[in-house]
């Protein structure tokens, strides 16, 4: 576990080494870079994905994978806005509506998978099949333009965007959920070892529940906010941020084999990709190239993690002989 | 879904018609859906739905994902996945597309059109082959997850496509190629026949070559088949190259049903091929499957797609459907396979 520890916390320094020679490097280049206008701008663009990053992450550490936030995000953005624009509410409402209408959403995915005994990543690209062309075929496409105005209004608090702040408390708990709640252990314990995890008397539905409905939680709450951002609702907007989100997990150290990930690193993650982006904007360079250079960044990310990791493999091995 | 059952180890001597039903349930569950989906739409759309219209528009539409499919499948038997199939379809069609339209001109003889459309067929090929070895090196030497290499390769490629045409199409080509799409042999779609000669070779290929059967084995343990004295390495290099190179077959048809290459064609396919795949009998977990449950389930996707339109449903209804019926086979699957244990059971019990 210890030296688990010591790889999750190595590839968040080398993460971090890295974006900082990227600032560095951006900010002699470009002025424009360094101006606090453009990182809170920067910040506000990555939250909505910084959210849906956050249950994703939880997902992923458990051992699973949800295909099916993007699309749980559009179907809750477009159901919470038909209530608020028909009968009214304030952001309390709001919120608890996404909340609970995309745990709901995710609940469905985790009993699916439990009592299918699928893989996850099979069902929940089923049922992101079935939410967003449902969604498609009772709305028929059409977006809503109609948001009462205390919902599109610009907020701030102390000179930060709502959308950061919204993005900030959810990774906040986040964390704390991974590391200093007994639930989110155990999540870590499912994703390790699922049959020790049973062994020592983890509910296996109820911890799958509580994942894949957090993440339904998360990607509700990313869908509103997001709502709020653009200040309409277009239901085919969110869908096929499914990858990116999960190539920003995974460049944050998150392993698809379950039970390694940390919030610090999905952060770190997402910072990589924007800085990258970003400055490559201020620099003027086309952002048709954006594709490939985010493409052989992961790529780069994950040979290096697996070949580190196969020397450590070899090393140790070598020891113990 | 395992496509093994328990009842398979009770050993038959005599194969009767419900073993040989029991021998591959997939097969027979794919059959009894499609059956039952042509009887519901024939009832419900009398004479518009047996018509050989309504056959030949299916035979059109199938042959794309279907080719696709495959390039999933064999990546998914091996116990991988790729998801830059689209990605590298669309790639080797701009490169061919970029050859075809710039070097033919309407005075060009029809030699020259002939070598042109040669040289670019083999720059789509070579495209294709070089993603597909990329991949397939960083998947077995280095020991990257199938999923975290495909998802790179897949936003590197289109990154190339969207950058060398600025978002912008490649369009008209000669009536040759034209022909791959819109053109029928004997009453046949070409693009079909296309089809099933690839479902016929990797068929062939996975179950009658050393390669195929060292797929499977890898899909189900690779380290047991590395140390059965397998290159697993290559094996896997090649599974990736065989993928792409379908990705290719894919591309020309593509071209040549809309007539023009882009970066951001058919990319909704991408999910839905490995549905088809896991609906048809393939195991996500690697290990098992076979190109006859994928044709099926290609063939059943295809005939809720067609009739639900003669109904006239929307296109979105349809995929909910399909998500649907992926969710039904599974559970099918499930109830299937715990009679067959319990049956077992209460065998050995005796």
């Amino acid at each position: 576990m210890r030296k688990e520890l010591q790889l999750v916390f190595r590839h968040d320094g080398q993460l971090a080494l890295i974006i900082a020679a990227m600032a560095l490097i951006f900010s002699v280049v470009s002025p424009a870079f360094r101006t606090t206008g453009n990182l809170v701008s920067l910040m506000e663009n990555y939250s909505v994905m910084a959210m849906m990053a956050a249950g994703l992450l939880v997902v992923l550490v458990s051992g699973g994978i949800d295909i099916s936030f993007a699309a749980i995000a559009a179907v809750t953005q477009y159901v919470v806005a038909l209530i608020l624009i028909n009968a009214g509410g304030n952001w309390l409402l709001a919120f608890a509506l996404a909340a609970a209408f995309g745990g709901l959403l995710g609940v469905v995915n985790a009993l699916l998978i439990y009592y299918l005994r699928a893989l996850s990543v099979i069902v929940t690209i089923s049922t992101m099949t079935c939410y967003f062309a449902l969604l498609m075929f009772v709305t028929e496409g059409k977006s809503l333009y109609n948001l009462p105005d205390w919902f599109t209004d610009d907020l701030t608090f102390w000179s930060i965007p709502f959308p950061v702040l919204v993005a900030a408390i959810l990774l906040i708990i986040t964390a704390s959920i991974l590391s200093r709640l007994s639930i989110g252990r155990q999540v870590y314990g499912l994703g390790g070892n699922p049959e020790a995890a049973k062994r020592m008397g983890s509910n296996v539905l109820g911890l799958q529940c509580f994942v894949y409905g957090y993440s339904g939680v998360m990607a509700g709450i990313a869908g509103l906010v997001q709502a709020h951002r653009v200040e309409e609702v277009v239901p085919n907007a969110l869908i096929g941020r499914e990858l990116d989100v999960l190539a920003a997990v995974v460049l944050g150290g998150a392993s698809l084999a379950g039970g390694v990930g940390s919030v610090s690193g999905t952060i770190l993650g997402i910072v990589l990709l924007a800085i990258l982006q970003n400055g490559l904007t201020l620099m003027g360079v086309s952002s048709y190239s954006f594709g490939f250079v985010t493409g052989l960044v992961i790529l780069l990310s994950v040979s290096a993690t697996a070949y580190a990791a196969k020397r450590q493999a070899r090393s140790s091995a070598r020891h113990a002989v | 879904m395992p496509s093994k059952t328990i009842s398979n180890l009770a050993g038959a001597r005599r194969a009767t018609f419900t073993e040989w039903l029991e021998r591959d349930p997939t097969v027979t569950m794919l059959c009894a859906f499609i059956l039952v989906a042509a009887l519901a739409f024939g009832a419900l759309t009398p004479a518009r739905f047996f018509s050989g219209e309504t056959f030949r528009a299916m035979a059109f539409e199938m042959p794309e994902m279907g080719i696709l499919a495959l390039a999933m499948m064999v990546p998914l038997m091996s116990g991988g996945l790729n998801l830059a199939i689209i990605a590298t379809s669309n790639l080797s069609g701009l490169a061919t597309a970029a050859i075809v339209t710039s070097l033919i001109h309407p005075s060009s003889s029809p030699v020259a059109v002939a070598g042109v459309i040669a040289l670019a067929l083999l720059a789509g090929m070579a495209t294709s082959l070089l993603i597909g070895f990329i991949t397939g090196c960083i998947v077995a030497f280095l020991g990257v997850h199938p999923i975290l290499v495909t998802l790179g390769t897949m936003t590197a490629v289109k990154g190339i496509s969207v950058y060398v045409t600025n978002g912008g199409v490649i369009g008209g080509f000669p009536a040759a190629i034209l022909w791959v799409g819109n053109g029928t042999l004997l009453g046949v779609p070409v693009s079909m026949i296309l089809f099933i000669f690839c479902a016929v070779l990797v068929a062939l290929i996975m179950t009658h070559t050393p390669f195929g059967v060292a797929v499977r084995m890898i899909g189900s343990n690779e380290k047991a088949t590395r140390y059965s004295g397998v290159a697993t390495n290559w094996m896997l290099v090649g599974v990736y190259v065989l993928s792409s190179l379908l990705c290719w077959v894919a591309s020309i048809i593509m071209m040549a049903r809309f007539n023009s290459a882009r970066a951001g064609y058919a990319e909704s396919y991408l999910l839905i091929t490995i549905l088809a795949a896991v609906l048809g009998g393939v195991d996500p977990n690697g290990g098992f499957g076979r190109v006859l449950g994928l044709f099926l389930s290609l063939i059943l996707l295809q005939e809720i797609s067609t009739g639900f339109n003669l109904l006239g449903f929307s296109p979105h209804l349809t995929e909910a459907i399909w998500g649907a019926t992926m969710l039904f086979a599974i559970f099918i699957a499930l109830v299937r396979n715990q009679w067959s244990l319990r049956l077992w059971r209460s065998k050995t019990a005796q």
